[in-house]
């Protein structure tokens, strides 16, 4: 232990390898070298300053900062049963993510100044770097807001009723307008309750085969309308609208973006990935909120990813026990675990499949999600950043096994797919958390 | 699809024509009244999550007429009321010695995650929304007693189509034999991506239009247990959507009126046309044994 620590601080040199860092607009072949936890120098073959006593080969790899995730779901305080902070940012390292932001919607909800510290104790064993985010109003009912300034200063990174959408449009202007004044983005899981209960899946064709109640696109949409037009009249408001599923929520945002209000946007893997017609015979790995769309929903969402419509992509990992999803469609728990996933859906179905860049997926993954709840020092390489590192080898061909997942749960419609693009080594603060075996 | 046990019958969309007419032609050879010991020593579980007047008595008739045993299972007096889930009952109705599981319950998919799961057969006996295969196949018999054949019939399906299980059934199966459907309904209970179920469906918002010139007029219960919030104003569906005696004369003069029950006279159907001459709605539900006589004995490998 004594002599690993020694080594850590001894710098770690990662040579050979080509860097794609879209914030310093760098996409070519780099040498790093990560001191005391920073970036200590990024230059061309051989040109760094500096040794190092550890050097990691990086020959025919990509090299990019750490990836961000704005959304997971650690499940603690209150459901280790299905995820642990241990268990959700050790996926989150297989992943080739070095830091995830994590939902509040746990038991208790995380609404307190208490929580928010509790989440980022050394003993929750968190291997990546966690930033919580805080509840909006108390225990995310809707009715009081939560103290936003405390919440900010204990290290909440946004405010959010995920799960749980902010319906009333008072509560909304007021959570924006207080969090305008913080400058603290307002997380929305847009999504108007009212008009979903009961359902399980997207209305469609395959809800109506089913027999299987539908939520209605304008459930989604509806909101993000709502909200894009809130956000527009407070100078300061940041909107985020969380895992964006529909082609006419898209349309809102984008002409949020073009009135220069501060909205953002994430989309999920499974969003770009499927369809509902995978819901096939009820196949509830494949049950989420927001649920799979249809195919023309899909193609928008690609669209707007390699646009820049999209900011970031975001997993909304949501492990469940096994007895919470091989039950009727139903009663199941919405949600699937997505860590472990992303890079290879993004990179199989984004970048080799509708010919998106590798430099806008890696932004996807980095900048983009660090520039959305403001992360300094994150989501890029250069010189004086914090030392996180995804590396992964963009060709590499594998099968993602569900039983080998580091997650507790293993609720993935990709168990058995055959992916490209693999993580290699994940280094959070100089330190390598994550190496393929 | 993780493999179901032969013999299962989940639904009617997945079963092809030659599985149906092998139903068909064995429900014929079975009668009611004179028992057949088929199935002597099987043990047929009956399990109902939700209430059942004609498919229970029917089912349990049917195997107590082939020579087996029946055990009831009902959601409320049993361990299903203290929280055991779908899986756990049928494990355990599975290891006291069910040879057969028929189960009826409000989620749709219930009886397929079962049979996914268990060794012996399971047959759907209503899952929500989803499908009724039984009850498609009664009707079919029944319509085969008094028309020649399926294929170019013209069937009117009027009432809630969205909530209904039979509705669906129904029109899988006689779109798999060529007969021309049309469908009739007010939006809410009828959207129009129901024509997605089968190809050549056709949906008008007149009862009068789907009548017309019908050699099967099958009216459905509007279902208020699965509204969930919707209105519908009874009074205004009666004066659209009710079959009465004027409508029904739309229909070809040898049409049959048809409805899977349990009627609500005065609402969908008229006392008169429920009683009337053309009628067949009794007659379904006396055909139901026979028809679920050849369902278990498909189930239990005695099809012959």
């Amino acid at each position: 232990m004594m002599a690993h620590d020694k080594l850590k601080s001894g710098g770690l040199l990662i040579k050979g390898g080509h860097v794609i860092d879209p914030a310093a607009k760098i996409d070519g072949p780099m040498d790093v070298l990560l001191h005391d936890g920073r970036v200590a120098d990024i230059a061309p073959p051989n040109k760094v300053r500096g040794s190092a006593d550890q050097t990691l080969n990086a020959r025919g790899l990509v090299v990019a900062p750490g990836f961000i995730d704005l959304h997971v779901h650690l499940r603690e305080p209150g459901q280790s049963y299905k995820e642990t902070i241990a268990s959700g940012t050790a996926a989150a390292a297989a992943g080739g993510f070095t830091s995830v932001c994590c939902m509040p919607n746990t038991s208790p909800v995380v609404d307190s100044v208490e929580w928010v510290t509790w989440i980022q104790q050394a003993q929750r064993g968190g291997v990546v770097n966690v930033f919580p985010i805080a509840a909006a109003t108390q225990a995310s009912k809707g009715a009081v807001l939560t103290d936003f300034r405390g919440l900010q200063r204990a290290g909440a990174v946004g405010v959010s009723d995920d799960g749980r959408p902010i319906l009333n449009e008072t509560t909304m202007r007021d959570t924006l307008r207080l969090a305008a004044e913080i400058n603290l983005p307002v997380i929305q899981h847009a999504e108007d309750t009212r008009l979903t209960e009961n359902c399980s899946m997207n209305e469609s064709t395959t809800s109506f085969r089913l027999g299987l109640r539908g939520m209605r696109v304008a459930a989604e949409a509806a909101i993000v309308d709502r909200d894009v037009q809130l956000a527009q009249q407070f100078a300061g408001a940041r909107l985020h609208v969380a895992h964006l599923s529909t082609a006419d929520a898209l349309k809102s945002v984008r002409r949020g973006k073009r009135s220069k209000a501060h909205v953002t946007c994430e989309v999920t893997p499974h969003h770009f990935t499927l369809t509902d017609a995978d819901v096939g015979d009820y196949n509830t790995y494949c049950k989420m909120n927001p649920p799979l769309r249809s195919a023309a929903d899909r193609e928008a969402l690609i669209v707007a990813l390699a646009d820049g419509t999209v900011d970031a992509i975001a997993t909304d990992h949501a492990p469940h026990a096994t007895h919470e999803k091989i039950i009727e469609f139903e009663k199941a728990m919405f949600g699937i675990t997505g860590l472990e996933t992303a890079l290879g859906l993004a990179i199989t179905r984004l970048h080799r499949e509708s010919r998106i860049p590798l430099a806008r997926i890696v932004e996807l993954f980095t900048a983009g999600p660090a520039r959305v709840v403001d992360l300094r020092g994150r989501g890029t390489l250069a010189r004086g950043s914090h030392a996180d590192v995804t590396i992964f080898d963009p060709k590499k061909r594998w099968t993602f096994e569900a039983a080998k997942s580091r997650s507790k749960s293993n609720n993935t419609p990709f168990d058995g797919w055959q992916l490209t693009g693999r993580v290699v080594a994940t280094i959070v603060s100089g330190k390598i958390v994550y190496r393929s075996s | 699809m993780t493999k179901t046990a032969r013999g299962s019958l989940l639904d009617i969309e997945h079963l092809d024509t030659k599985e149906i007419t092998g139903l068909l032609q064995l429900a014929r050879r079975m009668n009611p009244l004179k028992p057949r010991p088929l199935l002597r020593g099987k043990r047929v579980l009956l399990l109902f999550y939700e209430a059942s007047t004609r498919t229970r008595s029917s089912f349990e008739i049917a195997a107590k007429a082939m020579g087996a045993m029946t055990t009831l299972v009902l959601s409320s007096g049993s361990s299903i009321e203290k929280g055991e889930s779908l899986l756990d009952t049928a494990y355990t109705l599975q290891a006291v010695g069910a040879d057969v599981m028929v189960i009826r319950h409000p989620s749709a998919g219930a009886p397929l995650l079962m049979a996914r799961h268990l060794k012996i057969p399971v047959i759907n006996a209503g899952d929500g929304m989803h499908e009724h295969p039984s009850q498609a196949l009664l009707d079919a018999y029944t319509i085969l007693r008094h028309k020649k054949k399926l294929p170019g019939l013209q069937v009117a399906i009027v009432g809630d189509i969205y909530h209904s299980r039979v509705a669906r059934s129904a029109i899988h199966l006689l779109s798999k034999f060529g007969a021309r459907i049309t469908l009739c309904g007010p939006p809410e209970l009828l959207p129009e991506m129901a024509t997605c179920l089968a190809p050549n469906l056709h949906i008008t918002r007149t009862a009068e239009e789907a009548v017309r010139g019908a050699d099967v007029v099958m009216v459905l219960r509007v279902q208020k247990e699965r509204l969930a919030g919707l209105k519908i104003r009874l009074q205004d569906y009666i004066a659209r959507y009710q079959m009465t005696t004027a409508r029904i004369k739309l229909a070809k003069r040898d049409a049959m009126v048809m409805h899977p029950g349990p009627i609500i006279r005065g609402l969908e159907i008229t006392w008169e046309v429920a009683d009337c001459a053309q009628s067949a709605i009794v007659e379904e539900v006396a055909n139901g044994v026979p028809v679920r006589m050849a369902i278990l004995a498909r189930a239990l490998g005695k099809a012959r």
